[in-house]
């Protein structure tokens, strides 16, 4: 299994290796000179030209590509254009935020997900299976921030009035919670459907009517023998949201003004502040690739065959 | 169909008393068992018959007080130790399972569970708490060395995919018997099982039943095997028990017309092999010399040489692994990687499928082993059969007719050709593939193990059908791991032992003076079967 894992790794460091490629050649297509956006229209050309030899901006592209690697690998990732500050610190605060926030969805959705899944399994064709897939689906097909301003107008200060709709930086802890619900809102509906389907599979299979017909009682079949065969496959689907969020917490950010990587990304693209883009979304691949490392390591855990075949 | 009730109530010890049991399907109210009454005996084996969708399953989970998915007992008792299943609460029932009543299902490859350890899957069967934890381990132990496991705790703390089939179905055995019931349902539980493990497999049932005094409901559509373990034989037919008797007053003097012909449809295990099985021509349709095929670097065959005329059948007889599908998928192209010449009608036939002409492809075609996985479940018979026709035939002029004829070679009316797969049974379903296959007159068919997912009712029909498809000149290489089958089909046999042809002759040669050790062991192991009615019939 360990060899597995390895190779996985290296597969999630080639990835982000081409993500890299990607990024740079990206905003290197960006239309309009980085260090004329920098100065303004009023520099005059000698101050341009010296900020472009500072940048490195004469060398060849792939000159620069291999720079700005070598950069990142020795844990430089460069310094802002707009503000002149190292990136690092620029996104410290930020990335910490928007962590936070994708950690309480994530911790808020699914547990609640997968206990509505699996009770839709139990349930299967009654009430409540037919309330909850007509809600995953209405849920579904409505677009996050869709879901995030339906939210505000309904909790939010035109609505019942309960919580405060923008994120300020006197706010109190309530202030998270909107934000929170509409990401557990975006990301819940694919794994309840998930849960739900593969633990009907695993409820119909035979060695669940056989732990049935050894008189095990209905929680032990459930725990015992339902569940770590439903986990393989729903690992897959939560990591696949949970990897979502890191890109689906952008515009949920700026719908709430809160201050993350969202924020800090749309800002950037605004001044054309390149090293920061380049940073946020290999900082978003990362969090990816990590997330469905993660997912792959437990379907695989999840599974005796490759647990005891590679020990 | 209770002519002997009177007889089993006065023994003392019948400890599972069925009575009137019927159960119906929800929401329809279709009566899929009705009126069932049976009685089995401590130490006895009850064989409960019939072919699949007669009810036999359904019955005998409900012995258990199961019923399936929209399902549910409408009425009738299940007696099971003095105590009625049927009118008990679930808990009740849930306590009477595993110690009262246990249950054997019919594949354990898919009945035990992938992800939980030998150790906790047997002693949950244990799951009353009178026992102690050293208690209950120290009898599954006991239990495993009975079946003939090891009882060691590298072999307890295994997973299922660790062990062969035959390991998965004595722990299925073990599991249900743990628990010391009173009784025992047994699913069908050597299907899919070589003959060799068979007769292992029921070696130990009927060992176990005897020791514990436990009474066996053993549900099979294989009246040889019934007929080689059982007391009393319980026909079942479309949910009705339609008759029920000793197993050897059953075997001889059969009452229902049903019983008849299941008893009919055994294939014999000896006969004088079919006409012929002389010296083969000199310009044999196939012939195969010196193949070895392999998979990467595993070799599975090794120097074969195989020869087919026209109009004759070869079996390739082996058990699973032995590497005859491989060679029969060699033939037909399917597998290329493989050394050696093969011959047909003269030419060589190149290793892939897709550097042969279509005249190569149309003349040699291939049955598969699954009817449930062989057809597209989204398309009309009628495609099915066209489509193999169109490419490698051309576009016919009068598509109904080719329909229609592939489908009588096959034994269907031409009515068929509009359904769906889903619409057919198990055995209109492998008529259909063959009817696909025979669409563009091949002069080579290579059937795979194509009664093996069959009832052995069904399996008698195809093999009239081939024998029919013979008749009209067609060359066979019939597939498979029964030898009782093969003394019904072919002419000569090669059998196949560890990816080697063991002996290779003619089939009333073979099956009368076996030359090798393995094949004296397989005909050994085989249920020898032969009822009076057999010989009289016809």
């Amino acid at each position: 299994m360990t060899r597995l894992i390895v190779v996985r790794l290296l597969f999630g460091a080639l990835t982000l290796w081409a993500v890299s490629l990607v990024v740079f050649a990206a905003t290197q297509a960006l239309p309009g000179d980085a260090a004329q956006m920098i100065l303004g229209r009023d520099a005059t050309p000698q101050r341009v030209e010296a900020l472009r030899d500072q940048l490195n901006l004469h060398e060849p592209v792939a000159v620069q590509y291999l720079q700005w690697l070598q950069g990142i690998l020795q844990g430089d990732l460069g310094t802002s254009y707009s503000n002149r500050m190292p990136v690092d610190e620029v996104l410290a605060s930020p990335v910490g935020s928007s962590l936070a926030l994708m950690g309480l969805a994530a911790l808020v959705a699914t547990p609640v997900a997968l206990a509505v899944g699996a009770f839709s399994a139990l349930r299967r064709d009654r009430a409540f299976d037919h309330a909850s897939s007509l809600g995953t689906l209405v849920v579904a097909s409505i677009p996050e921030f869709v879901v995030g301003i339906l939210l505000i107008l309904l909790l939010g200060p035109g609505g019942f009035d309960l919580l405060p709709s923008v994120y300020s930086r006197v706010g109190g802890p309530d202030q998270w919670v909107l934000p929170v619900l509409t990401l557990a809102f975006a990301v819940a509906p694919p794994i309840v459907r998930m849960m739900r389907a593969t633990m009907i599979e695993v409820l119909e299979s035979e060695y669940v009517q056989q732990a049935r017909l050894k008189g095990l009682d209905e929680r032990t079949v459930l725990w015992r023998h339902a569940a770590p065969n439903a986990i393989g496959p729903v690992a897959q689907v939560v990591a696949l949201q949970l990897a979502w969020l890191a890109g689906g917490v952008v515009a949920v950010e700026f719908l709430f003004n809160f201050p993350g990587v969202g924020k800090i990304l749309m800002d950037a693209i605004e001044n054309r502040d390149v090293p920061l883009i380049q940073a946020v979304v290999l900082l978003i691949a990362g969090v990816y690739i990590l997330v469905n490392l993660l997912a792959d390591v437990i379907g695989l855990a999840a599974n005796p065959k490759v647990r005891v075949a590679n020990r | 169909m209770t002519r002997d009730k009177a007889k089993d109530t006065a023994g003392g010890d019948t400890v599972l008393a069925v009575d009137g049991l019927t159960v119906i399907g929800r929401p329809s109210d279709v009566e899929i068992i009705s009126g069932v009454s049976v009685s089995v005996r401590r130490g006895e084996i009850l064989g409960l018959v019939g072919e699949s969708g007669s009810g036999k399953t359904t019955l005998g989970l409900s012995l258990l007080a199961h019923c399936k998915r929209a399902t549910q007992i409408s009425a009738g008792t299940v007696e099971v130790a003095g105590k009625d299943l049927a009118s008990l609460s679930e808990r009740g029932v849930r306590e009477l399972r595993g110690r009262a009543v246990a249950y054997i299902p019919q594949s354990p490859a898919s009945a035990l569970n992938p992800a939980l350890r030998l150790r906790t899957q047997l002693g949950e069967a244990l799951h009353d708490a009178s026992l102690s934890a050293a208690d209950a381990d120290a009898r599954v132990r006991e239990v495993l060395r009975e079946v003939a496991l090891p009882d060691d705790d590298a072999f307890l703390t295994r997973y299922p995919h660790q062990l062969s089939g035959g390991q998965q179905q004595r722990v299925a055995i073990a599991m249900a018997f743990v628990g010391r019931p009173d009784v025992i349902v047994l699913d069908e539980p050597t299907t899919g099982l070589d003959v060799t493990t068979q007769a292992h497999v029921l070696e130990t049932i009927r060992r176990m039943t005897r020791e514990y005094g436990t009474a066996g409901v053993y549900i099979s559509h294989d009246m040889a095997v019934v007929a080689d373990l059982a007391d009393e034989v319980a026909v079942m037919y479309r949910g009705e028990l339609v008759e029920r008797g000793r197993t050897d007053a059953v075997l001889t003097s059969p009452e229902h017309d049903y019983t008849r012909r299941l008893l009919r449809a055994v294939p014999l295990l000896r006969t004088d092999g079919h006409g012929g099985g002389g010296e083969p021509e000199e310009e044999p349709l196939l012939r195969v010399s010196g193949l070895s095929a392999g998979y990467g670097r595993t070799r599975v065959l090794e120097g074969i040489d195989v020869s087919v005329s026209r109009g004759e059948c070869v079996a390739l007889l082996g058990e699973s692994g032995s590497g005859k599908t491989t060679l029969s998928r060699s033939v037909a192209g399917l597998h290329h990687q493989f050394t050696g010449e093969v011959l047909f009608d003269g030419g060589p036939l190149a290793p892939s499928s897709y550097r042969r002409t279509a005249e190569q492809r149309r003349r040699v075609q291939y049955v598969f082993q699954n009817p449930y996985e062989a057809l597209n479940p989204r398309k009309r018979v009628r495609d099915q059969i066209l489509g193999p026709y169109r490419h490698l035939v051309g576009r016919p002029e009068d598509p109904d007719a080719v329909v229609a004829g592939a489908l009588e070679r096959a034994a269907l009316s031409a009515s068929y050709a509009d359904r769906f797969p889903e619409q057919l049974s198990g055995g209109e379903r492998q008529r259909v593939c063959i009817a696909r296959a025979v669409a563009t007159r091949p002069d080579l068919l290579v059937c795979d193990e194509i009664t093996s997912a069959l009832d052995v009712s069904v399996q008698a029909e195809i093999v009239r059908l081939l024998q029919n498809l013979q008749e009209d000149g067609m060359a066979l290489l019939f597939v498979t791991h029964n030898i009782a089958l093969v003394s019904n089909i072919a002419q000569r046999v090669a059998v196949l032992n560890r990816g080697r042809i063991v002996e290779y002759g003619p089939v009333g040669r073979v099956m009368s003076a076996p030359e090798h050790e393995y094949t004296r062991a397989l005909i050994a192991d085989t249920p020898d079967f032969r009822p009076a009615l057999a010989e009289t019939a016809d």
